[in-house]
Order: structure tokens, then C-alpha cells, then sequence
């Protein structure tokens, strides 16, 4: 079996924007923002970064195709660049092409940059999904049962199935995903690179407005602007760079291949492609036990139901027992297993290709103590989990990074 | 050649019936009224093409539609002016690619004038014909016809094999009596002055084919055991029928007062009504109306006793939701523009992908692997069962006349859609297949999991920018 990356590339440089409704910046100006704080973080110049990754899912608001859009932005003379998408995962796919390009020796320092300028849309949500991004291609136009984004929908069935499965009614549902919600406003609250920094109560969730029944507004993430980007070098030349470098310890992929939409096995109460990817993921950094052994999580909590599953997808909770455990508070700042220290999609934003870097942002600070009010004490070991798709059919991406 | 007819026949009323009384109260002072009753109107997802193809699907619910030789449309609101709508028909029931197919318009008699097109075909030697008629013409707000016109279809088919109504003969007379008329770019049907259309009109020439059909055929009004017109306006259909010399029980009911004037489907939902109740042995006469007349007389035989669904209209009728806004009924016939959400316009519909995949869209064809048996849809080349991932091993699977179950379901107010909120779920077919379907014919609230659902024939999008009716299944909630 292939050894893995794990401890062959470390994280030397991170920046992040702020992220929210830049109505005054463009993709070029959060590109150069976030890069510039990378860079300095780094204390290298920017002639020594050799390669390049560019993730953002979609070309047609203010980015535009390929990867010429940070080679030019950034300047970057004539190294390889190189665009990835895949879907929300497109952030942490910019990151895992960076290291390892690293880890497999092809160059020293890489470059991963994650962008998303959805807002120029000029409308609420993201851009139509019957265009570009129907797990079909463009024959989901003439099937799917709608022409916007299902994702709202198909979270919300996931929801009423597990309520089914685990015997909770829709009322004793929704108040378990509600504190996850507010939980992760709290934590957002204390970050002034957030989106949205308000606290909620559990009331102001069950109140709201349902978008996707049996999910409300605040079940649901916010859509913002922003850029996120990581230096990384080989690891055994971090220190000749930071002081502090975070290690990689693990980088997964796994994709859903269609069978919870089309085969009816599929329990709709999970997602295979997490567990699936968390596996991997936990082998190739060696953890044994993850409910033990991580020290803070960074999950796609694009809904709030979802961050329910990724609880027991990520084998934290047992299966039909994450709410026992949002009820203990176990995913709380102060928690056994902080969740979403920096707030997560639902308050920090989701700039869609730049969310997984974000992720990570905020697992290097907690790591390197720099979190400010939001530090969780001596951690150890983060992850961070993507998911882009819709639960029958999508991709997850997971980091663990660590000293 | 055996004695020809019809085979089998069906109806399709949309569920929605607004009560006239609802137009009233919106417009009574633009138009005091006068007509009582209630109209069918179609869901915003229906026209007259998935209409007929839903009177078809209940015309043949007994038949193997393989054997079905052609399909005859008639209307006069066909979704498109050059793109035939036979075919698209066809296509959707999934009728053998040699069929012979024809759309009949311009006429209200289009109707009987596509049925006599079907009979000749079976005269002339030809096999089963399916002839279906739809209309969902537009009165302006505010006109009569407005309260007068309902949306519904009426399909029947035609053939030599075993009829349960045989075609005794027919009688026919041209007009160029200017009733009604829409022209190019028209939305709205104009109409003359209901006594010049009365007294001009049908009052003339529908007793003209009657009684001509009767001379030919040799026979007298007291030989009817039911005769069935379209006569425009309920309160002169009792006196029309007692001038040709008939009486209060030899007439069929019109539908005005319950489903509205039907446009070119009257003649065959007239047709379905008057089966539902027919004996062996009956002599239906049969008359449309509309640029001349067409009358025909059949007669019921035994083979009608041995249909097992002997309530097609009769369900049609009793199976209705009442559209209890005005405003609601304007936007689902596109008269009355809103707001669906910014950025939410139609993609382009990429016309090769269409086509090739139009088995998958039209005719909800799936695959099934010859290796596991697992039904899949959309089609699949590696079986999806992950026990299996069989190879190029499959075989077409028709998933559209399959019932299913709501397996989970939502209720979406963001997307798009003309009747928020949008519901959908994850469909699990019987036989094993599941895939997401948008549901219609319901409202928010209705929908539970584990419910029965049966595939629909619906418009998906209209693309009024490049002029595409897209259509593709829908899930309807059934009664167990």
C-alpha cells in the first residue's frame, strides 16, 4: 500500500479575507488580500512559489475559466497553474494538488488559493444548477425536478429521514439541529472574519422561515465572497521558513458513484462518501480512535442537518446518537470536541472554493495558538471535511492537519 | 375485415375546477355574468399535449400500446404551430417508432374529424388507431367565454379487434361560420354574438348532420339511446335536443356546468361519459360542432362488459380540487406574469441531448440489468447495484407506468416554480428503481412518506425565449 502524505508537506504561509457581501471587491482584490497575508505569513517572496492551484467552482460569476485568472492576478510568471473544481470540495482539491506536488518531489513550494465572488450574481443563492452543475452534466436540466439548486431540497428529505429512522418527530428534530445553528453562531460571533456574527437562540431557529421543509433559514449556510490561501513546502524544509509550520497528516478524497441515487439500499440517513473518505483519512494519519484523538473539527455544515450526520459519518457519534451528544454539548467551543471553532459555513460563509481553505485557516491558528478568543486549549490534531453535492451524490474532502 | 369501431376508450379532466363563482366575485364589475357552474382548469405543469397523453394512458389501460399503429391528435391549442404534437404523443406513450401520426386543427370538430380519419384507416385495412383530442382555450378576462371554456382531453381507439362500439356510419358538413376565431399571435379566442352563434349556428347545423345521418342510416331519433352534441351553451342544449326529436332521457348531459366547454375534446369526453353508462346493444349518435359538423352513430356491443374500468369520465369528474383564487388561475395560464425569482430563467435546452436521450426523457425509460435485475434510472452501462457493477449488460426498463412510494420528500421555497412551494422526493418504484421526481397534483401538507405515487406526463418548462415546451414525468400522489 502507497505510504501516504502524511508529515511530507507542512503549511508554512495561510491568509484569509474576510468573508461576506464584498459589493466594493473583486475576485482579483480578495486573491491579492488573502495572498498577500499567506505570503507575509510565510516570509517568502513570491519568485519562490513554483506551482499553483486555483480552486473555485463557478467560472461564470466575475472569475471567469482556467487558472489564468490567479497567474494573472497574483503575477505569477510562468509556472505551472493549474484550476481544480469539484464542487464544494473545490477549495481542499486546491490544496491536495499543491501538496502533492510537493510530497511527490516535484517542487519545493506550491501554492493553493480558494475563490468564490458568488455575490456578483445579483440575486440571492447560487447560480442556477441546471447550467453547470447537475451531477448529470447538462441532461440533469431535462429531469431534475427543478432549475435552481436542489441542495436545500435534498438535505431536507435527509433530514425527514433521519428523524424516521431515529424516532424523533419533526419538532424534536429540528431543536437538536437548532443548537448546532446556534452554536455555531456563538462561535462566530468572537470572529471578526466571519460572515455573520449575531447569536441566536433555539427559538429564533424553530421560527424562522422554512426554504426546504423541514429546514429553516438559519439551518441553512450563509452564500458569501472571499478567498482563502496556504503556502506549503516540503517538510523537512518548513523550519529553515516558520517557526510554527502545520503539519499535513492526512489528505482524502472520496466521491459518491450513484448508488444512493439510483439504488435502494441508500438509507438517506448518512453519507457514505464521508465515511467512506473519514477511513481513509484516519488510516493515512493513524488515528485510531478520532472521538479521542482530534482536538477540533472544521466540518461542512452547509446545513445543519448535515453536520448531524458528519458527526457519526466522521465516527464520532454512533450511529442515531449525535443529537445525545449535541445535547451534552460535546461539540461545543468548550466542548469534549469543539465543531466549528470559527463558526463554519453557517456564519463564517461559504464562498464555495474557498471554504475548505478557510477551513483550514482556522485549524493552523487554533494550532499554532493564534485563535484569539475562540482558542481551544492544547490541541493537537484538527480536521476539516468537505462535502459538494447533494447527500445521495456527492464528494467529500477531508485534511487533518497537525504538529 | 371484421366489424370496425371503437376498442377502447378514456378521459382526462385536469383535477382543478374553479367555480364560476370565484370569476364573479373577481370581475363582477367588469362582467355582472350569468353562468353558474364550475370549469376544469389545467394544473400550471398541463396543456393539451399532456392532456392527451393522459387520456391516452387511460384509453389503453387495458391494451398492449405496442399494437397501437398510430395516434391521431385533434385541438386547436397544440403547444407548438410547427412541431408535430402526434409525435411527441407517440413518443411519450412509447408507441412503436413506425406509427403513422397526425395532428387535426383549426376546427372544434377536429375532433370527430381526426375519430372518421381513424375509422376510414381501420376501413381501409388498417389496425388500432389512437385518436385523442385536448383544447385549453383562453377567454379573456372578463369575456363569456372566459366562464364558458374548461381544459380537458378525451382519447379513444379505433380498430377492427373485438370494438365494444360499432361504427354504423357518418355525416358531415363544412362551414365557414364565423363563431369563433383566433388568429396568429392571438392568445385569446374572439367570439360572435351567442345568439347569431345560436341561431346561425348550431341550431341549424347540428340537426342537419343528425337528421342526415339518421336518413342514411335509415333510422329515427326514437332508434338513439343516446345522443351526444356539442352545443356551446348549456341553457339552449335541452331545446336543441327536444327540436331534433329527442327526449329528456335519450340526451347526455353536457359538461358545461361541471368541466366547461372542451373546445375539440368535447365530442370524445362526450363520447367516454356516454360509454361509462352504455348497454350492449345502445346506439350512441354522436355530433360535434365547430367550421361544420361531423354526426356519428355506433353501436355498443357485448365486448364492452368485459372492460374492466367502466369510470373513466365518471373518476375525472369526482376526482377534482377546487381553485379557490382567481389570481392563481391567471398564472397558471400564463395570463397574469410574477415573479418566480430573479435568476431563475430556463437554461438553454440543448436540443441533440434531447433527442438522443429521448427514450430517458419522454418515455421514462430506465435499464435494467440482465445480470442482478436491478431497475435503474436514467439508464444506466454499469449496473448500479454495488454487488453487482455488471458491464454493458443491460436492457431497456419502462418505469413510466409503474407505481411507486415517497420514499423521503420536501417542500422547496426557494426553487423555482409557478406553485410554490415546489414539493419533490426521492421516488422508490415498485420492482426496485428510485430517482427524484418533482410532485404535482398536491398541496403543501399532503405529502407523506410512504404514500403511492404513479408517473405523469407534464410540461417541465416552458422556454418562451427560444420557444421549447420541455416535458418529462412528475409524480401524482394515487389513492390506495
Amino acid at each position: 500500500m502507497a505510504d501516504g502524505i502524511k508529515d511530507k508537506v507542512a503549511i508554512i504561509g495561510m491568509g484569509c479575507t474576510k468573508f461576506g457581501e464584498h459589493w466594493d471587491k473583486s475576485a482579483e482584490d480578495l486573491m491579492v488580500e488573502a495572498f498577500q497575508e499567506a505570503l507575509t505569513d510565510a516570509g517568502i517572496e513570491k519568485k519562490q512559489i513554483q506551482a499553483a492551484w486555483q480552486g473555485n467552482q463557478f467560472t461564470e460569476v466575475n472569475i471567469g475559466q482556467s487558472a489564468l485568472p490567479l497567474a494573472s492576478t497574483l503575477k505569477l510568471p510562468f509556472i505551472p497553474v493549474t484550476r481544480v473544481e469539484n464542487l464544494c470540495a473545490s477549495g481542499t482539491e486546491s490544496l491536495r494538488g499543491a501538496c502533492y506536488a510537493v510530497a511527490s518531489g516535484a517542487c519545493d513550494i506550491a501554492l493553493a488559493m480558494g475563490i468564490e465572488k458568488v455575490k456578483d450574481l445579483g440575486f440571492g443563492g447560487l447560480p442556477r444548477a441546471n447550467e453547470d452543475i447537475m451531477v448529470m452534466g447538462t441532461k440533469g436540466r431535462l429531469i431534475y425536478p427543478n432549475w435552481v439548486n436542489p441542495n436545500p431540497g435534498m438535505f431536507g428529505m435527509m433530514a425527514l429521514k433521519y428523524f424516521e429512522r431515529y424516532g424523533y418527530s419533526i419538532e424534536e428534530g429540528k431543536r437538536a439541529l437548532a443548537k448546532i445553528s446556534v452554536k455555531s453562531h456563538h462561535n462566530g460571533s468572537m470572529n471578526p472574519k466571519a460572515h455573520l456574527r449575531r447569536e441566536i437562540t433555539v427559538e429564533d431557529v424553530i421560527k424562522a422561515p422554512i426554504i426546504s421543509w423541514p429546514l429553516g433559514l438559519y439551518d441553512c449556510c450563509g452564500v458569501s465572497d472571499g478567498a482563502a490561501a496556504a503556502i506549503v513546502v516540503r517538510a523537512d524544509m518548513a523550519k529553515n521558513y516558520s517557526p510554527d509550520p502545520i503539519y499535513i497528516k492526512s489528505m482524502q478524497v472520496a466521491a459518491d458513484s450513484g448508488e444512493g441515487l439510483l439504488y435502494t439500499d441508500y438509507d438517506y440517513t448518512h453519507i457514505e462518501a464521508i465515511n467512506r473518505c473519514a477511513i481513509k483519512a484516519y488510516r493515512e494519519a493513524g488515528i485510531e480512535n478520532p472521538r479521542e484523538e482530534l482536538s477540533m473539527m472544521e466540518v461542512h455544515d452547509c446545513f445543519s442537518i448535515t453536520e448531524l450526520v458528519i458527526y457519526e459519518d466522521l465516527m464520532i457519534s454512533p450511529r442515531g446518537k449525535a443529537i445525545d451528544d449535541i445535547n451534552a454539548g460535546f461539540f461545543e467551543l468548550d466542548g469534549k470536541l469543539p465543531c466549528q471553532p470559527d463558526g463554519g459555513l453557517k456564519c463564517f460563509g461559504h464562498p464555495i472554493g474557498a471554504s475548505g481553505i478557510r477551513m483550514v485557516y482556522e485549524i493552523y491558528k487554533q494550532l499554532q495558538g493564534k485563535a484569539d478568543k475562540r482558542q481551544i486549549k492544547n490541541p493537537r490534531l484538527g480536521l476539516t471535511q468537505n462535502y459538494g453535492g447533494q447527500p445521495p451524490f456527492g464528494v467529500c474532502s477531508i485534511c487533518i492537519l497537525g504538529h | 375485415m371484421g366489424r370496425i369501431g371503437i376498442v377502447s376508450y378514456g378521459a382526462y379532466l385536469p383535477r382543478y375546477r374553479l367555480n364560476r363563482a370565484v370569476i364573479f366575485k373577481a370581475l363582477e364589475w367588469l362582467n355582472p355574468g350569468g353562468m353558474t357552474g364550475e370549469k376544469a382548469v389545467s394544473n400550471f405543469d398541463e396543456d393539451s399535449l399532456t392532456m392527451a397523453v393522459a387520456a391516452c394512458i387511460n384509453a389503453t389501460d387495458e391494451i398492449d400500446r405496442k399494437k397501437i399503429e398510430g395516434v391521431y391528435f385533434a385541438s386547436t391549442t397544440a403547444p407548438y404551430c410547427e412541431r408535430e404534437s402526434a409525435a411527441i404523443i407517440s413518443e411519450a406513450l412509447d408507441l412503436n417508432p413506425n406509427v403513422r401520426t397526425g395532428d387535426f386543427t383549426g376546427a372544434l370538430k377536429s375532433g370527430t374529424v381526426a375519430l372518421l380519419a381513424a375509422l376510414d384507416y381501420a376501413k381501409g385495412g388498417g389496425g388500432n388507431m389512437l385518436v385523442c383530442a385536448a383544447d385549453c382555450r383562453l377567454g379573456k378576462p372578463g369575456s363569456s367565454v372566459e366562464l364558458l371554456f374548461g381544459d380537458g382531453a378525451g382519447a379513444v381507439m379505433t380498430g377492427d379487434e373485438n370494438p365494444i362500439a360499432v361504427f354504423e356510419g357518418a355525416y358531415s358538413s363544412a362551414a365557414d361560420f364565423p363563431d369563433f376565431r383566433r388568429s396568429e399571435g392571438d392568445k385569446f379566442v374572439r367570439a360572435s354574438e351567442e345568439r347569431f352563434i345560436r341561431d346561425e349556428g348550431f341550431a341549424k347545423i347540428i340537426p342537419e348532420v343528425v337528421h342526415g345521418l339518421l336518413k342514411k342510416l335509415d333510422l329515427t331519433p326514437k332508434d338513439i339511446n343516446k345522443i351526444g352534441y356539442a352545443c356551446v351553451y348549456a341553457r339552449d342544449h335541452a331545446t336543441l335536443g327536444k327540436k331534433m326529436g329527442f327526449e329528456p332521457g335519450q340526451i347526455q348531459a353536457p359538461l358545461l356546468a361541471v368541466a366547461g366547454e372542451l373546445g375539440a375534446a368535447t365530442p370524445l369526453v362526450t363520447l367516454s361519459a356516454m360509454l361509462d353508462e352504455a348497454k350492449p346493444g345502445d346506439k350512441l349518435l354522436l355530433a360535434s360542432f365547430g367550421n361544420g359538423a361531423d354526426a356519428l352513430v355506433f353501436t355498443v356491443t357485448e365486448e364492452i362488459n368485459k372492460l374492466k374500468n367502466r369510470t373513466k369520465l365518471s373518476k375525472c369528474l369526482a376526482a377534482k380540487k377546487e381553485l379557490t383564487s382567481y389570481e392563481k388561475y391567471l398564472v397558471f395560464r400564463g395570463i397574469l406574469p410574477i415573479e418566480i425569482g430573479v435568476g431563475q430563467d430556463i437554461a438553454p435546452t440543448q436540443l441533440p441531448l434531447a433527442w438522443r436521450e429521448r427514450k430517458t426523457i419522454m418515455a421514462l425509460y430506465g435499464t435494467k440489468c440482465k445480470k442482478c435485475g436491478t431497475p435503474q434510472y436514467p439508464p444506466q452501462r454499469i449496473c448500479v447495484n454495488p454487488k453487482c457493477g455488471a458491464v454493458n449488460e443491460m436492457e431497456p426498463y419502462h418505469f413510466a407506468d409503474r407505481k411507486g412510494k415517497v420514499f423521503s420528500f420536501t417542500e422547496d421555497y426557494t426553487a423555482a416554480s409557478i406553485s410554490p412551494p415546489l414539493i419533490y422526493s426521492m421516488v422508490d418504484f415498485e420492482g426496485g428503481g428510485r430517482f427524484i421526481f418533482e410532485l404535482t397534483d398536491c398541496e403543501s401538507g399532503s405529502v407523506k412518506t410512504g404514500m403511492s405515487v404513479c408517473m405523469s406526463f407534464r410540461r417541465k418548462y416552458h422556454d418562451i425565449e427560444r420557444g421549447i415546451h420541455g416535458y418529462f414525468w412528475k409524480a401524482v400522489p394515487v389513492k390506495e
